[in-house]
């Protein structure tokens, strides 16, 4: 095996060294019975040539990223990934290493978790980001069991209009917990319905832009719902150019990192992003890394109110989470340093202007209008005239991707298509969109 | 002297990034004013070439695999292959989105049908999901089963978690977080699972054991066929928690041994990096009567291509918000097809060997406080060195050295614990190079405490003062604007 260094004559002299006569007398202890019956895979050795081969020949069964344009959305989407950010988290003294428990061999680790943390805050308008989360439908999942330590009152509320897939993460967690899951409806033009927000929450769940881009309305939210949580989810990008929830008195934010340079990957690794107060910060899940100093007085870094975490609390720490996200979180950083804050700008707006003049082109189409009223980001919903399974077929077969309507059924949203747009699509491919829309009437 | 990217100074615009707009619309119209963002973060403009030379700075104060040894205990810092690397960039896998037309996305299904077939034999059990992101999501998706296993037989009697004294932190936090109560078993006299104590508590109140094999001490469970044939006679599951694989992979199966849950750890046993903390890779193994608790959606092969599954009702739901984390599932597949079943068994082979050999080479000079056969890991007690030395003292003297220390203070159950893992990508060489530096340190420990105390002195930083960072948090950068 091309990866073990000890040559023949160094086994024979470490058993020596140990007193044993075979590799054989190393594995003693494991019972007879369970040696016995042990039952090989079936796979002879590859070289890294065969490897290379076999794997690429496997992704070629994926579709020419060419060949499709995706205006696919859902908390993932195809964004431009500038190339400096592949090249520093290449650096093996990032990829290879470890959680960094030795702070004096991490410092550069830690530096850019510090960094991150400090983008978090600056994005979301919060006053503590924790190191990471695995994705973003975990860490909304975290952010309801935050706020039911924190308020006990044993039921959360949530918008209907939270992506489906974080929704089903939430409800798995409070089912564990025994915490009620309370749905809220949307209104007409797609935002959250305060008039339907029960009473007695620990927290109040809503997205924005929401599972169908719609822009929430946040303002006077905080009040309405007494003691309990405000927990928002926000798309990162969007907050280059929209309010963020910390201005509007958000308790916990989250949301899904991966709109920050990181590749959709099939949907993981993602990035969990996580923010709250600081008066919450003893019952916040995740890592934390502090500024301090060392022997010589020197600023350095280290992970800190670490009195929370499953390592020194165990049965009682604010949650079991160990390994997070954090190259993803260090992709993020770099992303967000290339860019800078006029970058980001540049980008959220990108965004949102071609969306805009897709949802405009399409919408001027007879039988095709925009499903809700409220303000969006970069991603809407259309209704599209008979079956909405034929539309999209229609599209695909001109190399054109969108998500399974049979997703926004789910939320209610019938004869419908969700589209997303990036700063990827030129006005080129969007009108190719729209004609091949105008082309089916 | 560490900066960060704030301390920069801020530049004009820098642009050039994206085309500029070919759209007619202008956001600013676009946006109600109540929305609109008024204060921008300050995140400063900062040109490329500087963006790069801070991180490669910043980069140069970490340690990594590729810089040498990093025998940190239950952590498995193997190499990392290059191969594995570049398959993940593979441009058709990396932008694959996960919403993606199934047609379009045929490769990708196909990796997880696979790896999850491939994970299950290689656990000796009947399925494996790679929803989890990382071994403690892993023991939550695996205790998540156990839970509904039994509220789908309806008993609700079952409300106890056992755990063996030597277990991961994350092993109590899981259950916890499952909705069961812990309840903590002692080890014997020989590092195991004292069999007495274990059936003291065993009654119809325990869902299960979750057990680390081998454990914590680097110690395989020699009774284990007894343990687990005592617990599933109570009417209990057995929970293997797999950080130590990599003691046994290619040899021995935990589903053989009467575990009915089994965790793999992709970034420690099969080879994925770490990246400095996580992304990792979780999948979970199960015996055939919790088949039907798995999270949605499944990947199944059916007329002939790979599809989502998601109609099973007695699911515990969904842990991710997608499939899991493809990329780093993607890398373990590539080193499973290297290693095949001889690769495998060479991992479990030289990984104990290392371990055993370097034991004998410290246990002559640093007490042993377990002394037998190890696997792939054993764990040293710093106590005793003497002049007022401690284990912290030791690691940052490792670092003077040039060599990653072990895990500390890990297990509980060792009083000044230095819990050593060398893995098998570690030759003879840097094993003597490692025990010489050891035996050094207990020398200067001796002779010249205060080199321990003061260190570490070699490396950019000195020793950073914890108190200080929990007393006066700074947990962002203190803007001065």
């Amino acid at each position: 095996m091309r990866y073990i260094v000890n040559t023949a004559a160094d086994r024979r002299a470490m058993l020596a060294a140990i007193g044993v006569d075979s590799i054989d007398d190393l594995f003693v202890d494991i019972p007879p019975e369970v040696k016995n019956r042990y039952r090989p895979l079936g796979m002879g050795e590859k070289s890294e040539l065969e490897v290379r081969e076999a794997v690429e020949e496997l992704s070629l069964r994926n579709a020419d990223p060419h060949a499709v344009i995706p205006f696919l959305g859902g908390g993932m989407y195809d964004h431009y990934i500038p190339s400096v950010v592949g090249h520093v988290i290449s650096r093996s003294e990032f990829y290879t290493a470890y959680t960094p428990y030795q702070p004096e061999a991490s410092q550069g680790t830690l530096t850019t978790m510090f960094e991150f943390q400090t983008m978090v805050c600056e994005l979301f308008g919060m006053e503590v980001a924790n190191a990471s989360m695995y994705d973003g439908g975990t860490a909304l999942a975290e952010a309801a069991l935050m706020a039911e330590r924190g308020v006990g009152a044993g039921k959360i509320g949530i918008a209907r209009a939270v992506f489906p897939h974080h929704r089903r993460v939430v409800d798995t967690y409070t089912w564990a917990a025994g915490i009620d899951v309370v749905e809220v409806p949307y209104m007409a033009d797609g935002r959250i319905d305060r008039a339907a927000i029960p009473a007695g929450l620990s927290g109040l769940i809503v997205q924005t832009p929401n599972a169908f881009g719609a822009l929430e309305d946040l303002a006077g939210l905080k009040d309405a719902i007494g003691d309990a949580f405000l927990i928002v989810s926000v798309n990162p990008l969007s907050l280059g150019v929209i309010a963020p929830p910390g201005e509007f008195g958000a308790d916990i934010v989250t949301g899904e990192g991966q709109p920050l340079g990181i590749p959709m990957s099939f949907g993981g690794p993602g990035l969990g992003l996580f923010a709250t107060r600081m008066r919450y910060i003893r019952m916040m899940p995740g890592r934390i890394v502090g500024r301090t100093v060392d022997a010589a007085g020197n600023v350095g870094y280290t992970m800190t109110m670490q009195t929370r975490e499953q390592h020194i609390r165990r049965a009682r720490a604010t949650s079991n989470i160990c390994t997070n996200a954090q190259l993803s979180a260090l992709t993020a950083t770099v992303y967000l340093a290339t860019l800078g804050a006029d970058g980001l700008q540049e980008v959220a707006q990108l965004n949102m202007e071609k969306a805009h003049y897709l949802a405009a082109r399409i919408a001027a189409i007879p039988g095709y209008e925009l499903a809700f009223s409220a303000p969006f980001f970069n991603e809407f919903v259309i209704h599209v005239p008979g079956d909405p399974q034929a539309v999209r077929s229609a599209l695909q077969e001109d190399g054109i991707d969108v998500a399974d309507p049979r997703i926004l059924a789910s939320l209610g949203v019938n004869n419908a298509i969700a589209f997303a747009v990036t700063e990827k699509r030129t006005r080129a491919q969007l009108d190719r969109l729209a004609n091949r829309l105008e082309a089916l009437q | 002297m560490i900066t960060t990217i704030f301390d920069r100074k801020g530049h004009e615009r820098v642009g050039g990034l994206f085309p500029p707009a070919d759209t007619p619309h202008a956001t600013a119209e676009l946006i109600p004013p109540d929305l609109k963002r008024k204060v921008a973060p300050r995140i400063p403009n900062v040109p490329e070439p500087e963006v790069v030379r801070h991180y490669m700075h910043l980069s140069k104060l970490n340690y990594g695999i590729d810089d040498g040894i990093y025998p940190l205990g239950s952590c498995t810092m193997k190499y990392n292959p290059k191969l594995n690397e570049d398959l993940a960039r593979l441009p058709r896998f990396a932008v694959a989105h996960p919403l993606a037309d199934t047609s379009h996305v045929q490769g990708s299904l196909q990796l997880l049908y696979e790896m999850e077939r491939i994970l299950a034999h290689i656990a000796g059990l009947a399925a494996a999901t790679l929803q989890p992101a990382a071994g403690a999501h892993g023991e939550l998706t695996g205790m998540f089963l156990i839970r509904r296993y039994f509220e789908d037989r309806g008993d609700s009697n079952r409300k106890y978690i056992l755990l063996p004294d030597s277990a991961h932190g994350t092993n109590p936090a899981s259950a916890t977080i499952a909705g069961f109560t812990v309840r903590e078993i002692k080890s014997g006299p020989d590092g195991m699972v004292d069999l007495a104590a274990l059936d003291s508590v065993l009654d119809d109140t325990v869902a299960g054991i979750m057990l680390t094999v081998p454990n914590t001490l680097g110690i395989f469970e020699e009774r284990i066929l007894e343990i687990t044939d005592h617990v599933h006679r109570a009417g209990g599951l057995c929970y293997f928690d797999g950080a130590n694989l990599n003691a046994y992979i290619g040899r021995a199966r935990p589903g053989d041994m009467g575990a009915d849950v089994f965790h793999f750890n992709l970034h420690k046993t099969l080879s994925t990096p770490h990246g400095g903390g996580g992304p990792g890779s979780g999948p979970v193994a199960v015996a055939e009567a919790l088949v039907p608790f798995l999270p949605v959606p499944r990947v199944v092969h059916r007329d002939g291509s790979y599809q989502f599954d998601w109609d099973y009702p007695r699911s515990i739901g969904s842990m991710h918000s997608f499939y899991g984390n493809f990329g780093v599932a993607l890398k373990a597949y590539a080193y499973l097809l290297q290693l095949g079943d001889a690769g495998m068994r060479a991992v479990s082979e030289n990984a104990v060997l290392n371990a055993n050999y370097l034991q004998t080479l410290l246990k002559r000079v640093y007490p042993l406080p377990y002394d037998r056969l190890c696997k792939h890991e054993f764990v040293l007690s710093g106590k005793g060195v003497g002049n007022g030395v401690t284990t912290l003292d030791i690691a940052k003297r490792l670092l003077d050295y040039g060599f990653h220390p072990p895990t500390i203070y890990f297990p509980l159950i060792v009083h000044e614990a230095l819990m050593i893992e060398p893995t098998e990508t570690e030759g003879k060489e840097t094993l003597d190079q490692f025990a010489a530096a050891m035996e050094q340190i207990a020398r200067e420990a001796k002779e010249n405490p205060e080199l321990l105390h003061n260190a570490p002195v070699n490396i950019p930083v000195r020793r950073l003062d914890q108190t200080r960072a929990v007393r006066q948090p700074i947990l962002a950068y203190p803007f001065t604007d």
